[in-house]
């Protein structure tokens, strides 16, 4: 292996609200191999050089979405991003934007998981079965129209890149309009209109001015544009079915 | 101090604590439940298991035969009552899961599909990709969404329990943005924190992964029992551990050594062919997978890699059709953490350590011996694992237990009162006290990651795939050194915010507590059974001596207690474990046998 380990330069935002009137950067040399993803260095910062230094991570495989940070100013997460690729520049790292920053790199998720509460994000069955009648049936293809949304793993990177987001926090956003769509576009379920009623109103869907670069950032592959581009048919839909068939007319 | 009743609190948020939340909500609206997690829900670390979970669906497929791989994969260590009711309640949970919306991979007609795994005799693993536990965990999120008598206290860490009088009556957290006590009242708590990894360097679990349900209930005198069971997985990343599913060999993967030879073969999991084959060949169970590698990295058969030896794991005849259908995340790891892709290259992979198939004494209802205390999930040790877990077993006994877990945590709470609030917020206030002696003393004089890097290593020498007398007799002494240094263990961060350095310093203590339990109960196991292996003349199983749970007892200074008790056997007489042709030969044994009783 090699003997001169190579270091590089992180410069974290830090910020704690007890000790500190602004935001500031701190610069740490952290020592790398081949192989360090940046939540390796930040793992490196915490144990090695600043105890004192705050951020969120657990499973250090891109899947329980803890860990993301604007990194040189684009949303990512720290495990799924290598300090090679920054080397032999220093690299950035700070909280995801527009979010409010709780403490050095730790934000404030509560506005997201409130709007993903909001969503009905759960099955109301258009058919209730007992356990004992087994599954619902769903074919592959069905399944497929449901699948790329359901892998959004929360980490709100989407959120990040969103400029909509940042001008108008009651935008209820890309990752949870995917998960709505989820729920929607799902052959078991029947509260389509009720989540509907959530897409049309000023901070659903129409609020998204298509920059698409929530899907850009994604690290699932999830495409939350494409899901609120749907919604915004579907709606358009529904806009005009209203129009022509007022409420309480039969079907 | 905040105090916050409820009826029933659950500790950790994972799939088996959000299963025994709705069991709550089911069984009673009325009962409030606090669902506390020192992260939110879905960050919890049953959302990296991969390859899926057991339900007997086909057939051709029983009851008995889950019952069978399972006891017998434990190497007859398991609680065989426990066993019964676990692998007649999966397919239910599993259905259960598919009606709240989890996206189960389907077969051409609509069904559920199915894929083999390591140790079972017939196809039983429901999956949904693989990202099973991803798919269940997020399912079971937002299904609790549902129901508003579940009061989520997220990013709150859980640092001591409350008992009073002779019972569990409660938590106090740390609301982790705050730095605020909050004592949870309850009438009865649900430990639901998951397995203890990070106690070993190798792994494949998040850093959450603390023992921390475990070590708070063992603190409290629940023995924590069979924690010598500790499983390496076969197939991991070499350096991070990151898991690499089972589910890979389910779908036909097989594993070479660096002449390129499928060296199971030569561990008594053989012949090689025909492949795909049940019970044999990379379809062993992962202890024996895992003392295979350890034999090749001695005999030098092993691969260098950066990260150290490892084999290959070659999926490449799979194709990349059914690679990117089946096991899209393992493609993508692959490619993101070693540059590999799947399709034209073999996988490095090694052993890592993965689960804990001890844990909290429960029965069969999941109740502890302290009343008022109930466990389910990796934290617990209901009896179902024995001495070697197979895999999918512990994704459906998430399910199968969280939900008994919350039954009986109902039906407790219904038919208790709350104890004196006086007397609890008094013992709050001292566990409060305690918690904050951490940040509140001046300067220590020992580093957290000093002491942790030295815990892991010394377990990962003492208590790895093969064990010897000297070399955990060496680790119990290191963990008791590093017990007794914890006491100045330094706490930099005095502030209140989002102070996780402190939480460090606490989970460090948990750590310290499971990996003594671990190590002292591995020393006194003078025998070698499923992942408790040992090379010093101990090398062969003893039914006469041990077929016993292990029963490690805290105690405040010094090492734990080991005490052993019985094992239910209810119709399974231990046997010959055996995998492949010999396993098959066993089984044609078997059946004449019984042909020959009746």
């Amino acid at each position: 292996m090699n003997e001169t380990r190579k270091v590089i330069a992180i410069e974290v935002l830090r910020y704690r609200p007890e000790l500190d009137e602004k935001p500031f950067f701190q610069t740490y040399q952290v020592p790398f191999t081949e192989e360090m993803s940046v939540l390796q260095g930040l793992l490196y910062i915490k144990d090695e050089l600043d105890g004192t230094l705050s951020f969120r991570w657990s499973c250090r495989m891109a899947i329980c979405g803890s860990c993301g940070a604007m990194i040189d100013g684009v949303p990512k997460l720290g495990c799924h991003t290598f300090l090679r690729d920054y080397y032999p520049n220093k690299l950035r790292v700070e909280p995801l934007a527009h979010f409010p920053i709780e403490r050095d790199l730790v934000v404030g998720a509560d506005d997201f998981i409130g709007k993903l509460e909001r969503i009905k994000p759960y099955i109301v069955p258009k058919e209730p079965r007992t356990l004992a009648e087994g599954e619902y049936l769903q074919t592959p293809a069905q399944l497929e129209r449901i699948l790329q949304f359901s892998s959004c793993i929360n980490c709100m990177l989407c959120y990040a890149a969103c400029p909509q987001y940042g001008l108008d926090p009651a935008f209820i956003g890309p990752g949870v309009l995917a998960l709505l769509h989820r729920y929607n576009a799902d052959s078991r379920d029947s509260a389509r209109a009720e989540r509907m009623e959530l897409v049309n109103a000023e901070e659903g869907v129409w609020s998204c001015t298509a920059v698409g670069y929530c899907s850009e950032v994604c690290p699932k592959g999830v495409d939350p544009a494409n899901a609120v581009n749907q919604n915004k048919t579907t709606s358009a839909v529904d806009y005009f079915v209203h129009l022509v068939r007022p409420k309480g007319a039969g079907r | 101090m905040h105090v916050f009743k409820s009826d029933v609190a659950i500790v950790g948020a994972g799939g088996a604590g959000l299963r025994a939340a709705i069991a709550v909500a089911e069984a009673d609206p009325s009962l409030t439940v606090a669902l506390i997690s020192k992260v939110y829900p879905m960050r919890s670390h049953t959302v990296a298991a991969e390859g899926g979970a057991a339900g007997v669906v086909q057939a051709h497929d029983s009851l008995q035969h889950h019952f069978d791989d399972t006891v017998s994969g434990g190497d007859w260590l398991c609680e065989q009552d426990a066993v019964d009711y676990f692998v007649a309640h999966c397919t239910e949970e599993m259905v259960q899961l598919e009606h709240w919306g989890c996206p189960w991979s389907r077969k051409d007609d609509g069904h559920v599909d199915i894929r083999a795994f390591g140790g079972m005799k017939i196809e039983r693993t429901w999956f949904a990709a693989d990202k099973t536990g991803f798919h269940m965990l997020h399912t079971l999120f937002q299904t609790s969404i549902k129901y508003p008598s579940i009061k989520r206290f997220d990013e709150y860490f859980c640092c001591d329990l409350i008992v009073e009088d002779g019972r569990c009556q409660g938590a106090l957290a740390i609301g982790i943005g705050t730095g605020e006590f909050t004592l949870i009242q309850a009438k009865a708590v649900i430990i639901a924190t998951g397995g203890a990894g990070r106690v070993f360097r190798q792994n494949t679990n998040g850093g959450i992964v603390t023992g921390d349900g475990m070590a708070l209930a063992y603190r409290h005198g629940v023995p924590l029992r069979d924690m010598e069971f500790v499983q390496y997985h076969p197939t991991c990343l070499p350096g991070s551990g990151l898991l690499i599913t089972e589910a890979c060999r389910g779908e036909g993967g097989i594993m070479v050594n660096k002449d390129g030879r499928r060296y199971l073969q030569d561990y008594g999991l053989g012949p090689a062919d025909p492949w795909p084959r049940k019970k044999a060949m990379e379809l062993g169970p992962r202890d024996r997978l895992c003392q295979a590698f350890w034999h090749e990295e001695q005999n030098g058969r092993t691969i260098a890699t950066a990260q150290g030896e490892a084999v290959h794991l070659d999926l490449r005849h799979l194709g990349k059709k059914k690679l990117h259908q089946r096991l899209p995340q393992i493609c993508e790891m692959a490619e993101a953490f070693l540059g590999v892709d799947p399709v034209d290259a073999p996988i490095p992979v090694r052993p890592a350590v993965h689960y804990t198939m001890g844990g909290i004494q429960v029965d069969i209802k999941t109740a502890s011996p302290l009343p008022g205390l109930y466990a389910a999930g990796e934290c617990s040790s209901i009896g179902i694992h024995g001495a070697n877990r197979l895999g999918s077993n512990s994704l459906a006994e998430l399910c199968v237990f969280g939900k008994v877990a919350g039954s009986e945590a109902a039906r407790f709470a219904t038919s208790t009162t709350a104890g004196n609030s006086t007397t609890i917020e008094r013992q709050a206030d001292a566990a409060r006290q305690r918690a904050m002696k951490l940040v509140n003393r001046s300067k220590g004089s020992e580093r957290i990651s000093v002491l942790r890097n030295e815990m892991a290593l010394s377990m990962e020498r003492g208590c790895g795939i093969y064990r010897n007398g000297t070399d955990m007799q060496a680790t119990c002494e290191k963990i008791d050194e590093l017990k007794l240094r914890y006491r100045n263990v330094e706490v930099g961060d005095k502030s209140s915010v989002w102070n996780t350095e402190w939480l460090l310093a606490i989970e460090l203590g948990y750590l310290l507590d499971v990996a003594q339990a671990i190590a002292y109960s591995a020393l006194n196991r003078k025998e070698s059974r499923g992942a408790h292996q040992r090379l010093d003349g101990f090398d062969q199983r003893d039914d006469a001596n041990y077929l016993k749970h292990s029963l490690a007892q805290y105690a405040d200074a010094g090492p734990p207690r080991i005490d052993y008790g019985r094992v239910a056997i209810t119709r399974s007489q231990p046997g010959t474990r055996a995998y492949g042709a010999a396993g098959e030969q066993a089984e044609r044994d078997r059946k004449h046998g019984e042909a020959i009783d009746e």
